[in-house]
């Protein structure tokens, strides 16, 4: 193999660019290091945009009672206590800071009577606590730190006494996938090597520091709010890397996705619907959530519509509605419906904001829902109710990383944050904690990395043309073989696995069923070929996807029927109950030395920090924790 | 409820290229992207094509579709007849990659070329105040996926190379007016750097721009309009120069 690569070489590479990765960028070029993101689309397309309703942030603008340790506490019941509870404390502190630099990139947020952020409702906030632009929040974090990017290599620019921008010490590649990390004799990262899409060609960056932000891994199962690019590489990267993943098993599936057209089937309905006034409704006009409100939770859920619609305008006198809660107890009580026979005619529930909002009200504050679905579905939001379902949206688990400085288990040099880590959401995330995590965790990723960067003090590692040879064997593989399976077809029915079988309701023999599936599929995997020229070449593009997708499922599947409790986003038919001990344990995967399977392993949780503890009445806690984690806790509540 | 649809879509590269012809099923609700995809998991697996959200919500999958520039994902089908062909080509202003993938890198030079949102200067983080009456102007603009339609229907450029240097293309006329508008961006040239630097003169509204937006954000009445009256304003305004006259003469 004589083909001439193309190299860099940069400080600190970042491998997606979506929030996370972006914020991880800013960190690492106002650290003083040489930047490089990489990603898989074009610079503004990541997955961050479809993110609607907001970014949740203790600022307190819109109820004053609103502070870190109310965001803390929500955040840990949402996660049902699995939450990485130091990530959580940082996530809940310093969350409002980096919602206000943002303004400082030029970011423009809605705005409360006074002139500050507006903050609306969410499932599982106590107080309204989302800083949001109308429903496309995502957008607006995307676009800031974009043009925040294209600031910093003006400023670049300018210093060189040049108009214009200047790419030299923060250079964004885009269109451009990686395929495998590089580590040196002594197991630190060394690089990064991928191809050009548009091209085909091979890249590779030496680095000594790598970022991954890549987000999830919705594309491996067919109902998805999430886009193609989601594919889980990061995990993949991390674990042929050495890295591990955690609590795989956790997926969470957003409630409301859209149910009709087919062709639609999947793309999100924002909460923030439900948390403006919207609510679920069944086939018999019931508002059905009352029926679902989990023992847990009763203490802050009302129990009757009277209470529920008094709380939208008096929430300090009242419980509020359990539309409301968290997402996997909203995505259950839908399953449970229409299982009962009450559900919308396309297999959904309806979801009523028509009767609830004014015509001109609804426009104003969920302009592209209505868009969405007056575009997609012929429905006209402000008249008729939708109808919406369950849909694979977001991953919990995710590498395993250090909460203060992201960097990823067992990898000197690997750092993740965003989607592509686990541990902050516990077992499952609350609305409006993803834009949050990935502006808190983006930066401390990027500040990580600069850091060990830093400690090297020049000394980078170095990467052998025999490790080149390697890594470009294995992408140029599916061209060598000839009419071999189509990487189309082995991804569909990864798709049909992963929702028919550990989808939202998980069963033992089910879940058997589809590890023995996946061994199958990838065996068949072996023998994808694609055809045509490496020049944009989706095909070909998808068989290297693959290889992503297949690791992370069996990830999933493994530890979902390992994991004999129900909790969050994993709930097993065959084990309905939270049970306390498992709380205590999280599931930790690896690639077996073979290279080819993965290993779980229980490891147990480091306890919480007495004064977190605290932050919760013992009552509360009884509910999750064991007897013996709660002899030094005292009754009452601290805060 | 499904049917054979005729498809013809652009097959080549930078060298050349026709339209390819393909038989295709078309089932209810399907938009042209869905139809796309099935051809490439079909018939054309190295159909070259960008998309991401598939909700209209990120401004990849631009074409051209019976020649009409648009989303792919928020074309529905049920706008044709069974019997209708459709035809999609690559948007035609920028350079062709491959199939339906061109090469939009103007569009993110432009985009570097504009001043950045400047903080104003002795205002903290969290001490920003702004009346949602105010951002709301600005936010219209924001809403831009930067689909890059309006910049290949924009016939300034669309068939006239030779004015890419000088001319940045709606989507950063509006980009600008939405600095400008920006209740506290600290610089107060974003008309003058328009009319310099961004050709604002070369628009003659005809708004090709705005009918293509699928956004609906009205380009020209709400952006280029007003920022073309400012750049009046401050450089032809009669009462200002009479004001600067006197003061030259104390």
């Amino acid at each position: 193999m004589s083909e001439k690569i193309e190299k860099h070489s940069y400080d600190v590479v970042i491998i997606g660019a979506g929030g996370a990765g972006l914020r991880a960028a800013i960190a690492a070029h106002e650290a003083g290091l040489r930047v490089a993101v990489v990603c898989k689309s074009l610079f503004g397309k990541a997955h961050t945009v479809m993110a609607e309703g907001g970014c949740a942030a203790s600022m307190g603008n819109v109820n004053s009672n609103d502070n870190w340790m109310v965001h803390f506490r929500d955040t840990m019941r949402g996660g049902k206590f699995l939450n990485n509870w130091r990530m959580a404390e940082l996530h809940a502190k310093e969350a409002p800071d980096r919602v206000w630099e943002l303004e400082t990139y030029g970011a423009l947020f809605d705005r409360t009577p006074d002139g500050k952020i507006s903050q609306r409702n969410f499932g599982g906030h106590e107080y309204p606590r989302l800083a949001h632009v109308g429903d496309r929040t995502g957008l607006e974090l995307i676009r800031t730190m974009q043009q925040k990017i294209v600031s910093l290599q003006q400023a670049d620019a300018r210093a060189k006494g040049n108009a214009g921008a200047d790419d030299a010490r923060l250079k964004v590649f885009a269109e451009c996938t990686i395929t495998e990390l590089i580590k040196d004799g002594s197991g630190a990262i060394a690089g990064a090597f991928g191809y050009w899409r548009e091209t085909g060609n091979f890249i590779l960056f030496k680095t000594p520091a790598v970022v991954l932000a890549t987000g999830g891994i919705g594309k491996s199962f067919k109902t998805t709010s999430n886009s193609w690019e989601c594919t889980g590489d990061g995990m993949g990267l991390a674990l042929r890397a050495g890295s591990t993943l955690m609590n795989m098993e956790f997926v969470q599936f957003h409630p409301t996705g859209m149910v009709w057209p087919p062709s639609v089937k999947g793309i999100l309905v924002t909460e923030g619907v439900r948390g403006d006034g919207g609510v679920l409704k069944n086939s018999d006009g019931k508002r059905f959530m009352f029926d679902y409100v989990p023992d847990v939770f009763r203490a802050q859920y009302a129990d009757n519509e009277a209470e529920a619609d008094a709380w939208y305008k008096d929430p300090d006198h009242n419980k509020r509605t359990p539309d409301l809660l968290p997402r996997d107890e909203v995505a259950r009580a839908i399953n449970s419906e229409v299982k009962a026979g009450r559900g919308s005619p396309h297999g959904g529930v309806y979801l009523d904001i028509a009767s609830r909002l004014p015509r001109e009200e609804i426009l104003r504050r969920l302009p592209s829902m209505a868009h969405q679905f007056k575009e997609l579905a012929d429905v006209d939001i402000t008249s008729e109710p939708m109808e919406v379902g369950p849909t694979c949206h977001y991953v919990m688990g995710g590498i395993e990383v250090d909460a203060d400085t992201a960097a990823a288990a067992r990898v000197p040099g690997l750092f993740a944050s965003g989607e592509v880590a686990g541990g902050m959401h516990g077992s499952n995330r609350l609305g409006g904690n993803s834009l949050s995590d990935l502006l808190v965790f983006g930066r401390r990723s990027g500040e990580g990395a600069a850091e060990y960067v830093k400690s090297l003090r020049g000394q980078y590692p170095a990467i052998t043309d025999a490790q080149l040879e390697d890594v470009m064997r294995v992408a140029l593989a599916p061209f060598e073989r000839d009419g071999g399976e189509n990487p189309y077809e082995v991804h569909h029915e990864l798709q049909d696995v992963m929702n028919e079988l550990v989808g939202i309701i998980r069963k033992a023999d089910e879940m058997q069923q589809a590890l023995d599936k996946l061994a199958e599929l990838k065996q068949r995997a072996q023998h994808i070929s694609v055809s045509g020229p490496r020049q944009f070449n989706p095909g070909w593009h998808l068989a290297l996807d693959l290889r992503n997708m297949l690791l992370i499922c069996e990830c999933i599947g493994r530890a979902a029927l390992l994991r004999e409790e129900s909790r969050g986003g994993h709930t097993r038919d065959d084990f309905p109950a939270m049970s306390a001990q498992w709380r205590k344990v999280n599931l930790i995967c690896s690639l077996a030395d073979s290279g080819r399977d993965i290993d779980v392993a229980e490891q147990p949780m480091i306890p919480m920090r007495p004064d977190l503890l605290a932050l919760f009445g013992k009552d509360e806690l009884k509910k999750y924790f064991t007897e013996e984690e709660l002899v030094d806790v005292p009754e009452e509540a601290h805060a | 409820m499904s049917y054979q649809a005729h498809f013809r879509v652009w097959r080549g590269d930078a060298d050349g290229g026709e339209l390819g012809d393909y038989t295709v099923e078309v089932n209810e609700g399907e938009v042209v992207l869905d139809v796309i995809h099935r051809l490439q998991a079909t018939q054309a697996g190295d159909l070259a094509v960008r998309w991401n959200c598939k909700a209209g919500k990120c401004g990849s999958c631009s074409a051209e579709i019976n020649g009409r520039p648009r989303l792919m994902c928020m074309t529905r089908m049920s706008t044709f007849t069974e019997d209708e062909t459709v035809t999609v080509t690559p948007m035609r202003t920028f350079p062709v990659i491959k199939d339906l993938v061109t090469d939009v890198s103007f569009n993110y030079r432009k985009a570097e070329q504009i001043p950045a949102f400047e903080p104003p200067a002795g205002v903290a983080p969290g001490e920003y105040r702004m009346a949602q009456v105010d951002v709301q102007r600005s936010q219209e603009f924001r809403k831009c996926i930067e689909c890059f339609l309006c910049q290949n229907v924009c016939h300034v450029v669309r068939d006239h190379e030779d004015n890419k240097e000088a001319f940045s293309g709606p989507r950063f006329l509006i980009r600008a007016a939405e600095l400008d508008m920006h209740p506290l961006d600290a610089r107060d040239d974003r008309a003058q750097f328009a009319r310099e630097e961004q050709g604002i003169g070369l628009c003659n509204i005809t708004k090709c721009c705005t009918e293509v937006c699928p956004e609906h954000i009205k380009i020209t009445d709400n952006g280029i309009i007003p920022m073309k009256e400012r750049v009046v304003d401050r450089k032809y305004d009669p009462l200002v120069r009479l004001g600067r006259t006197i003061t030259r003469r104390k």
